[in-house]
């Protein structure tokens, strides 16, 4: 064989490689949205289209579910509910889990192999099942079916990812930054507000999301611990038999979209925090 | 005035030593070099000096004012950082004017004072740039600026120059020099780069496993290195050493030479010169010449007395091939003796 | 203050939380399935659970879900990597529809598969457009088990394989291009460099990966309530049942707790299969 004849078959094996590869990612990324935008045609059609055979491939852009869902009982406290759960949650998770990601990237201290131990321990556990006990301890502490309640469990959910995710930050930040700022007259508050805040805020806000998401996406707890302000999710699982396949198209679609945001809010920040977490 | 005197100091981390019973005294004005290889103790016993690390034990004074217990804002001192530690989120002017900001100075007194350290550190036209739009260099000026500006007592610099690249790191070398000087700061500077402790310091203080090994003029710490450490330490390539045999009262044998050496009861002795203290004469130490390196200004020859490897630094129009046999005259003033037991110099 | 005793006033608060929210349910819930109904220590809240005709089933459902997806999800989540660690035009924007799902919870996955496999959904009409069929199918009923856990695992393979796919391309962003340059040198085939070098370097991502994931398997609960229903029964479903509908708080603990045991047992093989040398890490 010459050598042009060698170079004939790898050009065209190179390209039947390339055209391979690139259909394999259109057929990926085919396989990730489709399915939603089926949902979306069903969320933009009237009920009746919704119950009908076959299907249109496109949507007719009718409120109609989306106006049932509105109009459905107890459908926009639930919705309501999720929201201020999803606030607290975020709010808790930042607040408790920042600081113990400040110390486990500035100190080493006795006892840091234990908390993070503890910290990766809750994270590779069940913890939605822990709601069953916790069910009784609120009855008694009147937090029963309260969203502070919930949002208490759904923040155990969050801490571990909250504090992995501040350590992962706050690491990104060099100490002689603070090192700096005390040698020019901060205090260890002062230079963590007036230096590492303003560096690591972005971080923050996208960790703050990633715990609402957590909230608003959990079922299992939210359906133990909540009887009358139910959640979103907890409120479409208990109507999962009985409501209309447009309520629950409707439902779906609502609690899809914060997802979408959510996901193009912090990708630049999904891949740094998953690669130091995971150490 | 602002005296530094650091009595004691010790510092462990864990099993580690660091630093043992350091005790220097810095005068006021004075530019004081800590220098060592990396892991000698320099770089943290500028941290404790600085309020960044907690020594074990000790004390440390600056103008007469007992400062270990005060954190760093508190110790009047100001710190040039290796990585520049120029914040992102500001601009150069904020930069400099952070720490005026702190102390809640008028705005027209920061402006003032930014403008003044910006000039000196030829950045005035870089103040309302981030740090993201500025080179190594113009980032290490404002970091210098930084501290300039604090105007203060004492001005602690952690190898400032060494992210630089080589002709950078000279022009700054001598800029820093002079703005120091002008200053008249006390300044403490800490590097593992011979050249630019030789170049820039009033002292050298050579520190070795945590020890201060030798604190002089950078001239004595060159021509009368205390210890072998030092000897072998500074200087590129270092001194020489031979083994010495005695060889009656204050004559020394050293490879079939004899010396004019101290007058000790020692069985044995290091003989020592640096390779640009010997000249080929007539008469001296026999070596034969193994790698020849011109380096353009000179003749690096490095040739084997006995077991012993030995370097010399000849003009570079000399003559030499490897495998040739030289005869060197050490210049006699210029020759040192150690004791291999103690590691110290002999006189 | 003093910075020996910063950093324990700093983790305080969530030790705390996670006491008071995490250790000390887990000792309510096992005090609670270890309980007889008079009160002292028994294997009754188990016996009762295990011997429920409903057990074995959703055992093996539970059990066969995990086995099918999380291997299926593995592998596509490594072949997605590698395309995207390659690509250099519309990365970020592959990258983002891919982890799209990350964000999405179990119940809308659910309900989402469930607009294809309804009756009068998309895979009918679809079936119906090509003339596969005249009528709609009912996929989703008892005669048609097979469909059921087919539904459920493509809509837990859809939903959770883009958290494996995050920790994946942040595990293969961590390794070195030089390991890849040197392999060139050397003459190694891209899959050679793939089982050579991406595979053992990314051993500790893929262990968290895993674990994440099938700790997330076990827990498996809103997909199979949208789309099978009662059909197809799973551990957590039953716990669910346990607690809700016959209103059997100790069975649910107990039941709390065999799901507990079934993911520790696998967490540790995981972490035991992985396990990478000490000083093997990058």
């Amino acid at each position: 064989m010459t050598d042009a004849a060698v170079n004939d078959v790898s050009v065209d094996t190179r390209k039947s490689g390339r055209f391979l590869y690139g259909a394999s990612v259109v057929f990926l990324c085919a396989w990730v949205i489709v399915p939603i935008y089926f949902l979306l045609i069903n969320t933009l059609s009237s009920p009746e289209t919704v119950n009908s055979f076959p299907k249109p491939f496109i949507p007719e852009f009718d409120f109609g579910s989306l106006q049932f869902f509105a109009g459905f009982s107890g459908m926009l406290t639930a919705l309501k509910n999720s929201v201020i759960v999803a606030l607290l949650t975020m709010i808790m998770s930042i607040i408790i889990g920042a600081p113990a990601g400040y110390a486990l990237s500035r100190f080493d201290f006795p006892g840091k192999g234990l908390f993070r131990m503890l910290i990766l321990l809750t994270r590779a556990f069940p913890l939605p099942l822990l709601a069953l006990p916790l069910a009784v301890m609120f009855i008694q502490t009147g937090l029963d079916d309260t969203a502070f309640g919930l949002a208490l469990v759904h923040t155990t959910l969050a801490i571990p990812f909250a504090v992995l995710i501040t350590f992962s930050l706050f690491s990104g930040i060099p100490i002689e930054l603070e090192e700096a700022a005390w040698t020019l007259g901060c205090t260890r508050l002062t230079a963590f507000t007036k230096v590492v805040l303003p560096l690591i805020l972005p971080g923050i806000t996208a960790s703050a999301i990633f715990a609402f998401v957590i909230s608003w996406n959990e079922v299992f707890a939210a359906a133990v611990l909540t009887i009358e302000n139910r959640t979103l999710t907890a409120f479409l699982l208990q109507n999962l038999d009985t409501s209309p396949l447009h309520l629950k198209f409707a439902g779906g679609f609502i609690l899809v979209v914060p997802a979408l945001i959510f996901i193009f809010a912090v990708r630049k920040y999904l891949f740094a925090m998953w690669g130091i977490a995971n150490r | 005035m602002a005296e530094i005197q650091i009595k004691n100091i010790a510092k462990s981390f864990g099993a580690f030593q660091a630093l043992n019973d350091i005790n220097l005294t810095i005068a006021d004005q004075e530019f004081m070099v800590l220098l060592g290889a990396s892991g000698c103790g320099k770089s943290t016993l500028l941290r404790i000096i600085a309020g960044l690390e907690v020594a074990s034990s000790g004390e440390v004074w600056i103008g007469g004012k007992r400062i270990d217990h005060l954190s760093p804002k508190d110790r009047g001192i100001a710190m040039v950082f290796q990585n520049y530690a120029v914040f992102p989120h500001l601009t150069v002017f904020e930069n400099i004017g952070f720490g005026l900001r702190m102390k809640k100075l008028p705005n027209d007194e920061v402006t003032r004072r930014v403008e003044r350290v910006a000039g000196l550190m030829h950045i005035e036209m870089l103040l309302k740039r981030y740090s993201g739009e500025l080179s190594g260099g113009q980032r290490q000026r404002v970091a210098v600026a930084r501290a300039l500006a604090m105007e203060p007592d004492v001005i602690l610099m952690d190898e400032p120059l060494s992210n630089l690249d080589a002709l950078l790191r000279m022009e700054m070398r001598a800029e820093l020099k002079g703005v120091l000087a002008e200053s008249k700061t006390t300044a403490i500077y800490v590097t593992h780069d011979q050249v630019e402790a030789m170049s820039m310091a009033d002292r050298i203080s050579v520190m070795h496993q945590g020890d201060i090994v030798q604190a002089a003029s950078p001239i004595e710490v060159y021509r009368d290195p205390a210890a072998k450490f030092v000897a072998s330490f500074i200087g590129n390539p270092p001194m020489n050493f031979l083994p010495a045999k005695p060889a009656g009262p204050s004559k020394w044998q050293v490879a079939g030479q004899t010396f004019d050496g101290p007058n000790t009861d020692k069985a044995v002795l290091q003989f020592a010169i640096r390779p640009e203290d010997m000249q080929p004469a007539e008469q001296g130490l026999v070596a034969t010449a193994k790698i020849v390196e011109p380096l353009g200004a000179h003749l690096l020859v490095t040739c084997q007395i006995g077991d012993a490897l030995f370097r010399v630094i000849l003009d570079s129009d000399a003559v030499v091939k490897p495998g040739q046999s030289l005869t060197l005259a050490p210049q006699p003033d210029r020759v040192r003796w150690f004791d291999p037991d103690t590691t110290l110099a002999v006189a | 203050m003093n910075a020996r005793i910063l950093p324990y006033v700093l983790i305080l608060p969530v030790t705390l939380f996670l006491c008071l929210f995490f250790i000390y349910p887990f000792v309510l819930v096992s005090q609670q399935a270890f309980q007889a109904a008079d009160g002292g220590w028994s294997m009754e809240n188990f016996q009762e659970v295990v011997e429920y005709w409903k057990f074995p089933i959703s055992m093996k459902n539970t059990l066969l879900l995990a086995a099918i997806v999380v291997p299926v999800q593995l592998a596509l989540a490594l072949l997605m990597a590698t395309m995207v660690s390659k690509m250099k035009k519309g990365r970020d924007m592959v990258l983002y529809i891919w982890t799209i799902p990350l964000g999405i919870s179990d119940l809308a996955a659910g309900i989402i598969w469930l607009a294809i496999f309804e009756q009068s959904g998309f895979l009918n009409s679809m079936l119906h457009g090509i003339g596969v069929v005249d009528k709609p199918v009912n996929f989703l009923t008892y005669q048609n088990p097979w469909i059921v856990f087919l539904a459920i695992a493509l809509a837990e393979i859809w939903r959770a394989t883009a958290i494996m796919l995050v920790i994946l391309v942040a595990g293969i962003g961590l390794i070195p291009k030089e390991y890849y340059e040197a392999a060139d040198v050397f003459g190694a085939s891209k899959w050679k460099q793939f089982t050579r070098i991406t595979f053992p370097l990314l051993r500790p991502s893929l262990q968290t990966a895993l674990v994440l994931r099938v700790i997330l398997a076990f827990e498996i609960f809103a997909v199979v309530a949208a789309l099978g229903g009662t059909l197809f029964p799973v551990l957590m479903g039953q716990t669910y049942s346990y607690q809700f509908d016959l209103l059997n708080s100790g069975a649910a603990a107990a039941m709390a707790l065999i799901i507990l045991g079934i993911s520790i047992g696998f967490t540790l093989i995981i972490l035991r299969i992985l396990r990478v040398p000490k000083g093997a890490s990058i």
